[in-house]
């Protein structure tokens, strides 16, 4: 895409060339660019392993992989998805788009917003080296689950581990560095009269994630450190020979983990909140209710946590208060669902690609809503839990939720990038063959998980085969529809239909004054907002 | 990319650092697990710590020298105002995710596996013998895990090293005062006191550590109580070793004729980072040492 910016744009812009000008980049668009592309990238190698996951799955035995790579693709492909494509797109999303939403120039700590960027390489680069060199026969790559688990990421976990700690810590910096760079131009690169109560639902939903981030990945950088010592200073957090407890693991983990799912989801909320208003010609129905709710869910994630872990040992009134905190989620986020509807209703509607996508992700994370609001009910989680009625669950939110919303606002803003259309057609084929696939795989895994299949095992019962191996078709037709997702991304970047400085009809806000596509510098002088 | 020629906004030029500092941590890693794995020092490991030495000099001499010459307005100083805030934050939750392991294992895990709630059988067919006293000294397993033979008194050295920080942030106190009045030597003076009851507590520290391994059976090893004490107490102390680093520099820096009374961000960024490091050691002192 940035090639095209060089093309259109060097009579307005010096900018650095050649390869010094990413990696020594001080740019929020060229940033931005480059954590897309990480995350896109992530996208297909997580992809991959879910399709070994699939292939192994389609029917019941062992037929392609063994058990043990089994567990390593299971692990990974979680970890790579969620910190290695969510998270990372919408930081890309965020830089990109939250300068140019606010009238600021840049992001208020540029430096350190390309530090946050680069040390996602360094991380992952050690991550995939531990699986390539599994794959040569040294040792084993992580392969506890994405949620490694003491005692089985401490006592059982393999030598890898202690790569993937540190990994983990390196993440964990990148993103509070990234957060705090988000903080920081919110509160400080707001242009003249962008109040806090005008600002795009966008930048709202990304504000209240950036402190989300700084107040969980902290806890995560401590919960692994306690893995690292135990592992290898003999302390004795998560044993209980010594006085520990390794249920202490999951509770520390899972504070920070719920916060973190509502990391990968608040930004979505705030891309739909974006796209619908777009397409259904009217202003976003409840704004300040969308703000309140926001803040809201942010809240409750913090006192929910211990409902991942209703079947791993806690009093009866700690499973009542976690139940029953839980279900309060349900209240801010019926309110944004509701308001998404409100926004539509006697809209006068057009169905462009990131309108499909908004519209498919209200509906599907819906469905991913409600399950969600059957596990929190305790006595009932403890038939699913561990079952592929959870896999079904997060995967509505975070494939067809989140995925769905960054897929639908690289439709949305890509023109803004590049200056170019996408290829509308191509789009349309992508959205319904993600949508059907994505239904296809994810949906009948509702149905083997309440009959009892359980998670991160490579062979199961005969009668699950059929919801299988339909399962896996779809997780087939999945995966191959985003290769018409990269071809028409490549596409565009390199040409096609010149867009319009407001590009959609009903765009609305500051990113859609300036020219498609947007200059090097956003806005060098702040504009007034009225 | 150059600063804007209007002057209304600071943009910094491309820079190296941030790809040095991925260079630096991530080699720093790779050295740190290889040495942990082999037992002894890897050589990466080194070159990692003066990647990051480099990196910190470095990174920082660049934002010195821009500050210097002027370049930074009101607005970046907020941002950078915003920034150390947030990350002190950060830093704040990083040991209340120990804190939390501390009162989890005092509250309930040591009182379940002594037969607390409902988990009778689970202390019967366990370790019987087990108490859930804390400070732990009889682990569960004492056997695989020998218990420390006497907990770490709160009076004593202890004592001495709150009152130490306390003073501590009374004297970076008076040092800023000194500053914002333009008044060079009591600045430096005081600063170098902060910068002494810093190494202090350090060195007593040290010594309570010594005391810890040698008499008391209190290690890293020794069960929960050790494990709790000596990560909480043990990145206390890594913190207070940065506090002291960043308070030489700010020496060195006022004794070289930097910051003016109204603008010495980095002063009070150190000084803010001081207190931070003050406040978690009252929160140790009170539930690690005392009750």
């Amino acid at each position: 895409m940035s090639a095209v910016i060089e093309e259109h744009h060097e009579h307005h812009d010096h900018k650095p060339t050649g390869i010094g000008r990413w990696l020594f980049s001080t740019n929020h668009k060229d940033i931005g660019t480059m954590y897309l592309w990480f995350s896109f990238l992530m996208f297909f190698v997580g992809g991959a392993m879910a399709l070994v996951i699939r292939a192994e799955l389609f029917e019941p035995g062992l037929q392609l992989v063994e058990p043990e790579f089994f567990n390593q693709m299971t692990t990974l492909h979680g970890l790579i998805m969620v910190f290695g494509v969510i998270m990372p797109a919408f930081v890309g999303l965020a830089n990109w788009q939250v300068p140019m939403m606010i009238g600021a120039p840049d992001m208020a700590l540029p430096r350190m917003n390309n530090w946050s960027f680069w040390l996602l390489p360094g991380a992952f680069g050690i991550l995939i080296a531990s699986l390539i060199m599994s794959m040569m026969g040294m040792g084993s790559a992580p392969n506890f689950g994405w949620t490694f688990y003491a005692p089985l990421s401490t006592t059982y976990g393999p030598a890898s581990t202690d790569y993937f700690i540190f990994s983990v810590h390196i993440m964990g910096i990148s993103s509070i560095m990234g957060a705090i760079n988000i903080i920081a131009t919110i509160m400080n690169l707001r242009a003249p009269g962008m109040t806090y109560m005008k600002m795009p639902i966008f930048v709202w939903t990304w504000f209240i994630t950036a402190y989300l981030l700084i107040a969980v990945m902290p806890v995560l950088a401590g919960v692994v450190t306690m893995m690292l010592t135990d592992r290898n200073f003999g302390t004795s957090f998560f044993n209980a020979a010594g006085g520990g407890d390794p249920v202490l693991f999951q509770h520390v983990f899972w504070f920070f983990g719920h916060p973190e799912v509502y990391i990968m989801i608040l930004p979505a909320f705030g891309v739909v909140s974006q796209i619908v208003p777009t397409f259904a010609r009217k202003k976003i129905f409840g704004y300040s209710s969308m703000v309140y709710a926001t803040a809201s869910i942010a809240f409750l994630s913090f006192i929910v946590w211990a409902h991942h872990m209703f079947t791993t040992g806690m009093p009866v009134a700690g499973e009542l208060y976690f139940m029953y905190a839980t279900m309060l989620i349900a209240i801010p986020t019926g309110v944004k669902v509701f308001n998404w509807v409100s926004t539509m209703w006697r809209g006068s509607m057009t169905f462009e690609t990131p309108m499909l996508f908004a519209i498919g992700f209200i509906f599907l994370f819906t469905i991913g809503g409600f399950t969600g609001l059957m596990m929190c009910i305790a006595p009932a989680d403890f038939q699913y839990h561990d079952t592929y009625f959870i896999v079904a669950h997060f995967h509505y939110v975070l494939a067809t939720g989140a995925a769905f919303s960054i897929m639908g606002a690289v439709y949305f803003w890509i023109p803004k990038w590049t200056g170019n259309m996408y290829n509308e057609t191509l789009g349309k084929w992508h959205f319904w063959l993600t949508t059907i696939g994505g239904n296809m795989v994810f949906f009948p895994m509702h149905f083997v998980g309440l009959a009892g299949m359980p998670r991160r095992i490579p062979d199961y019962s005969l009668q699950f085969a059929e919801f299988n191996a339909l399962a896996t078709v779809g997780a087939f037709i999945f995966g191959f529809s985003q290769l018409i997702f990269l071809y028409n991304v490549i596409k565009t970047t390199r040409g096609g239909e010149k867009a319009t400085e407001k590009v959609w009809e009903g765009a609305d806000g500051l990113e859609w004054t300036l020219p498609s596509p947007a200059p090097f510098h956003s806005f060098t002088t702040p504009p007034q907002v009225r | 990319m150059s600063t804007t020629n209007n002057g209304e906004y600071f943009i910094p030029e491309p820079s190296k650092w941030p790809i040095v500092g991925t260079i630096a941590l991530t080699t720093t890693v790779i050295g740190a697990v290889n040495t942990i794995h082999s037992g002894s020092l890897s050589i990466i490991l080194p070159i990692g710590l003066l990647l990051i030495a480099y990196l910190f000099f470095g990174w920082f001499s660049t934002v010195i020298d821009e500050s210097m010459a002027g370049k930074y307005n009101e607005q970046v100083d907020r941002s950078f105002r915003i920034g150390m805030l947030w990350f002190i934050f950060s830093e704040v939750m990083f040991f209340a995710a120990f804190f939390g392991a501390l009162f989890y294992a005092r509250v309930f895990a040591v009182d379940w596996l002594a037969g607390g709630g409902n988990n009778a059988m689970t202390h019967e067919l366990l370790w019987p013998a087990f108490e859930g006293i804390w400070p732990v000294l009889s682990n569960p397993d004492n056997a695989a895990i020998p218990a420390p033979k006497e907990a770490m008194a709160a009076s004593g050295l202890p004592a001495v090293n709150t009152a130490i920080l306390l003073l501590s942030s009374v004297t970076v106190t008076i040092a800023h005062h000194g500053l914002r009045q333009d008044h060079r030597k009591p600045l430096i003076a005081w600063l170098a006191i902060t910068v002494l009851l810093g190494a202090i507590f350090l060195v007593l520290q040290a010594e309570e550590y010594y005391i810890a391994y040698t008499e008391m059976g209190l290690t890293l090893d020794s069960g929960i109580y050790g494990s709790t004490f000596f990560i909480l107490t043990g990145f206390h102390g890594l913190h207070v070793t940065m506090g002291t680093t960043m308070l030489i520099v700010m020496l060195i820096r006022s004794i070289k004729g930097h910051f003016t009374s109204d603008n010495h961000f980095a002063f009070e960024a150190v000084a803010w980072y001081w207190h931070f490091v003050d406040v978690v050691w009252l929160g140790l002192y009170i539930f690690v040492y005392w009750l």
